[in-house]
């Protein structure tokens, strides 16, 4: 028998307070706040923190906001883009880290992308994953399939035999890559339609690309390195919309950066395009000025763009243009920052802060609510990689009990070396950002407790 | 001033006490005796990533004629295109004891990491990074304008003078060029008018942002605008003809449009002077009857290369720490 | 030591210490009495040279220069075999020994009339303190020429030397504490009419002052 949680006050995507009883996995009850009943096996009320009773007992947590008012409670986020680096890139990130970071930024369901070594293009890599993620606990891991060979763009990979695997992939991706040969996206986004999967594109006109460090545009300009266009990512989006009209069929494109690319998804919207996309976090904050003094950390593709595209992709989100948001978390090794800029990796980690930067940038400035953060960073993400039956459920009696507790009246300082994950390399460190996750559950069980994960509790049980 | 990184970051007082520290230096160059005391037990490495051997001459001639040790780090080949070798050999030079570290590289931004990162303590002098600046370049170009152009006018010494006025033409591959980068800013700092002449592949996106004016056409440029002095940037061969990537149709287009001769350089006034940094593609931007002609300047350009390094190394390692600034 | 040796037109952007805009403190020297010492040193130049055919006069940023040019006046005044464009000036900066104790001193100019090889040079400078910028300054005309003979004029001589150099003609000797300042004003480079002035006694106590040379004013 697993352990009973009662949630007391908290507030369900930011309403009224409530009671919320977890048990068995699933959501028992829900009541009016201060009305649900503490069975006989109770051991009383604990803080959080010292919620760490073996199986079978209940735990009561009446843990308050910052500023006294209930916790907001949300549907456990899902990632649909993430980059857990195993295998191949242990020393970056393992599946059982980067799950931990997820489980400690609220998530409770991670896509993990396939540019892994050996590349995740084959039934035996992606069931390999999805057992490392069982395995590890923190968070489901739902492996992403390549679109092709090796991610080499050339054929196919098997997509179907993917599908078909215990990993049941839904979600293809060359991530990294550009699936730019026309005839080969056409062929995957017609043929992943035979089992619901999606093709989500990482949009890069290669040829538009070649050399590029940064944003092609003022700064790059100026401080001498090669650009990389919008309209390398503008063009592919384009082509892709209209490739997915033509032959009927659902397209992912992932972290869009352009103010243009927003245009085209509205349109493409408008004219019942079965397109979704997807924001980072870091495309809805920073800028491309950040590379004025060649810190690699700022490095990243797409890359950061300019103002004017950080207020249209706040403005896509705000009104669903853009559908959800995702981290595209990159960890990467020390060296592989500390270094020029032109030699330095591209990508940064984002699981631990992106509640925090939706937060930041659409909560706090009144474009969304905490209805629309559980859409963006968990309904809608859930449904495109079709993993709705579990994951981004509604918040009600019977549902499964994949959920986050969060404290948006927190303030943290941002320390890339205080995170969980494995890897440095968060762009926002040393800024200050609010929101905090208490809490995350995962079917019932805690992941994380008082803000950090469970197995660092004092006394914990692993 | 602890580095000498960018153009963009001298005020006009920096860079005018620069050309005037040079100008004493140059001085000293035309004694019998050329080597001064001044950095005796200072250790000036030159790191060079990159191959340049004018470059990394003239910066050790400049040392060695401050009586600095000289050090040279030649670090091209296949190991160091990893980054983690930058900071290796950061780290390297840090335990040596180097007082300046002059640093060459194909990133840009490389001495900007070296100066930055914490890795060595070093003064950090920017010989030259990627697509981005080369500030002794462009210093010696602006005291090699002033020599002739606000020296010989005035009939006087020009030490403490700007360019006020002046109109420089550069001329050439923008996109690619940190000496032109390097000379917009300083150029601009210190009062001229720059205008860019260049086909439109060939500049970078966001040019209307810097403090020049843009051209296309050489031949207008030099006859409407009146140029006192024609920078010509070198141009790669292989970007005039790569296939579908190239920037130019062909060497031969290029050298008809924007290539500089005689003929051309009799539309500017009389005085213009003839610039270019080197190594030049005599043929293709610049025919050798322009090249060597009265009014080149591009020897002259080489030795003063020298005196703008000796007063950059002079002011950047001859005084103390800021700590010690009050001991007066 | 020679205060301020800022580069005329170099900007307020320049690194130089900030030379004090007028020198201020009591006042030990008049214009009257400066006037009356270079005289006096002229004249003691060409009875020590036989004359002065040979003599060329090397000025010290900032006041040296000042004060030579004087000097290359009364000289000429004097003794017809001198001409008096044969002064120039000597910036030691490049030479002294303490560059790196001092924030970046910006360099000053070197400008010599003739060729130097077998003349008779007379630096001049307005100070005679430590002997380091006479030290310095006999380095940088080591490497400007061969002079038959060096001489040393200074406006006064305030002790504390701390090198084996004295000077051949002193203005005035003036025996202070090291703790305080000395310090000249010239109507040329200061604007204001030429003094010589003390500032800060109270300090250690006198030193002895240099050979008894100078004349009461």
């Amino acid at each position: 028998m697993s352990t009973t949680y009662i949630l007391r006050g908290v507030r369900p995507l930011g309403g009224d307070p409530v009671d919320v009883v977890l048990a068995d996995g699933v959501i028992s009850e829900i009541t009016a706040a201060g009305e649900a009943t503490v069975p006989d096996a109770s051991h009383g009320v604990t803080a959080p923190g010292e919620a760490t009773v073996p199986d079978g007992d209940v735990v009561v947590l009446d843990a308050r906001a910052s500023d006294g008012s209930g916790l907001v409670l949300l549907p456990g986020l899902v990632d649909l883009h993430t980059h857990l680096r195993e295998p191949g890139r242990e020393d970056a990130e393992t599946v059982w880290s980067g799950t931990r970071a997820a489980a400690a930024g609220g998530f409770t369901a991670v896509h993990a992308m396939a540019n892994t070594t050996p590349v995740a293009d084959t039934a035996g890599v992606v069931e390999q994953v999805r057992r490392l993620g069982e395995e590890a606990g923190w968070a489901d891991v739902h492996p992403v399939g390549a679109v092709t060979v090796g991610l080499a763009g050339e054929r196919l990979a098997e997509l179907g035999a993917m599908a078909d695997s215990a990993a049941r992939v839904r979600v293809f991706s060359d991530d990294g890559r550009c699936v730019h040969d026309p005839i080969l996206m056409r062929r995957a986004l017609e043929y992943v339609k035979a089992f619901d999967g999606v093709v989500a594109q990482h949009a890069q006109e290669p040829r538009l690309t070649e050399g590029a460090q940064m944003n092609e545009g003022v700064v790059s300009g100026e401080i001498g390195l090669t650009g990389w266009p919008a309209v390398a990512e503008e063009a592919i989006i384009a082509r892709d919309v209209l490739l997915a009209e033509h032959v009927g069929s659902r397209l992912h494109v992932c972290h869009l950066s352009t103010a243009r690319s927003v245009e085209i998804i509205r349109w493409a919207k408008s004219r019942g395009v079965n397109v979704t996309a997807e924001v980072t976090p870091h495309h809805l904050i920073l800028t491309d000025e950040l590379a004025r003094d060649y810190d690699p950390v700022f490095k990243v593709n797409p890359p950061l763009r300019t103002a004017e595209d950080v207020e249209a992709v706040r403005q896509g989100l705000a009104d669903g243009t853009i559908d959800i948001v995702a981290t595209d978390h990159a960890p990467h090794p020390v060296e592989d920052k500390d270094c020029e800029w032109s030699a330095a990796a591209f990508g940064m980690t984002g699981l631990e802060t992106a509640l925090s930067v939706v937060q930041a940038t659409m909560v706090d400035t009144g474009r969304l609510t905490w209805a629309d953060v559980a859409r963006v960073l968990s309904t809608a993400p859930a449904r495109i990689g079709r993993i709705d039956d579990r994951q981004g459920r509604p918040l009600a009696a019977g549902e499964p009990a994949n959920l986050v507790l969060v404290d948006p009246a927190a303030h943290r300082m941002i320390d890339g070396s205080a995170q969980v994950t494995a890897s440095a390399n968060t762009p926002f460190r040393g800024m200050e950002l609010p929101g905090r996750v208490v809490a995350t559950f995962l079917r019932g069980r805690a992941t994380v407790l008082d803000g950090v994960p469970v197995d660092a509790l004092e006394g914990a049980a692993r | 001033m602890k580095h000498l990184l960018s153009t963009a970051d001298l005020s006009k007082d920096d860079a005018i006490l620069l050309l005037d520290t040079a100008a004493q230096m140059a001085a000293t160059q035309s004694r019998e005796i050329k080597k001064l005391p001044t950095l005796r037990g200072r250790t000036v490495v030159n790191l060079f990533f990159e191959d340049s051997t004018r470059t990394r001459i003239s910066f050790e001639t400049a040392a060695k004629r401050l009586s600095a040790d000289v050090i040279n780090f030649s670090a091209k080949g296949s190991s160091v295109s990893k980054g983690e070798s930058l900071k290796d050999t950061a780290l390297t030079l840090h335990a040596m004891g180097a007082d300046a570290v002059v640093v060459r590289h194909h990133a840009s931004g490389a001495p900007h990491m070296l100066a930055n990162a914490g890795w060595l303590d070093a003064a950090v002098l920017n010989a030259g990074d990627g697509m981005h600046q080369h500030p002794t370049q462009a210093l010696l170009d602006a005291f090699t304008i002033r020599r002739h152009l606000v020296g010989e006018r005035s009939g006087a010494d020009p030490v403490g003078a700007d360019l006020a006025g002046l109109r420089v033409a550069i001329v050439g591959d923008v996109l690619h060029s940190r000496v032109a980068r390097s000379n917009v800013h300083l150029l601009h700092t210190l009062g001229a008018e720059v205008t860019l002449v260049a086909p439109p592949t060939l500049l970078p996106v966001g040019v209307e942002s810097w403090p020049s004016r843009v051209s296309y056409h050489l031949d207008e440029t030099l006859e409407q605008w009146q140029p006192d002095a024609v920078m010509m940037l070198r141009v790669q061969r292989e970007r005039m003809s790569g296939g579908a990537g190239a920037f130019f149709p062909s060497p031969q287009e290029y050298s008809r449009t924007f290539g500089l001769n005689a003929r051309r350089l009799a539309l500017a006034p009389d005085h213009a002077l003839v610039m270019h940094p080197g190594p030049m593609n005599r043929g293709l931007e610049i025919s050798a009857d322009a090249a060597d002609h009265a009014r080149s300047v591009i020897v002259e350009q080489v030795a003063n290369g020298v005196a703008v390094r000796m007063a950059a190394l002079y002011l950047l390692l001859a005084g103390g720490d800021d700590s010690e600034r009050n001991t007066q | 030591m020679t205060p301020g040796t800022a580069v005329p037109g170099s900007g307020p952007g320049s690194t130089t210490a900030p030379a004090p805009d007028v020198p201020t403190g009591v006042i030990v020297l008049g214009e009257a009495d400066i006037a009356r010492a270079l005289t006096r040193i002229a004249h003691e130049i060409t009875e020590r040279n036989r004359g002065a055919a040979d003599v060329v006069l090397l000025g010290i940023p900032t006041r040296g220069v000042t004060l030579a040019r004087r000097l290359a006046e009364r000289l000429a005044d004097v003794e017809p075999t001198f001409s008096r464009d044969r002064v120039g000036e000597l910036d030691v900066t490049m030479y002294r020994d303490d560059l790196h104790r001092q924030p970046t001193r910006a360099v000053g100019v070197t400008r010599v009339p003739v060729s130097l090889d077998d003349r008779t040079v007379v630096l001049v400078d307005d100070v005679l303190f430590s002997g380091r910028t006479i030290r310095a300054a006999l380095d940088a005309l080591s490497d400007l020429g061969r002079p038959r003979v060096v001489q040393l004029a200074a406006l006064v001589d305030r002790g504390h030397r701390e090198l084996p150099i004295r000077a051949d003609y002193v203005g005035k000797n003036l025996p202070t504490s090291r703790a305080e300042r000395v310090r000249v004003r010239l109507r040329e480079v200061d604007g204001v009419e030429d003094a010589v002035l003390i500032s800060g006694r109270g300090g250690d106590e006198p030193a002895q002052a240099g050979r008894d040379q100078g004349v009461t004013p």
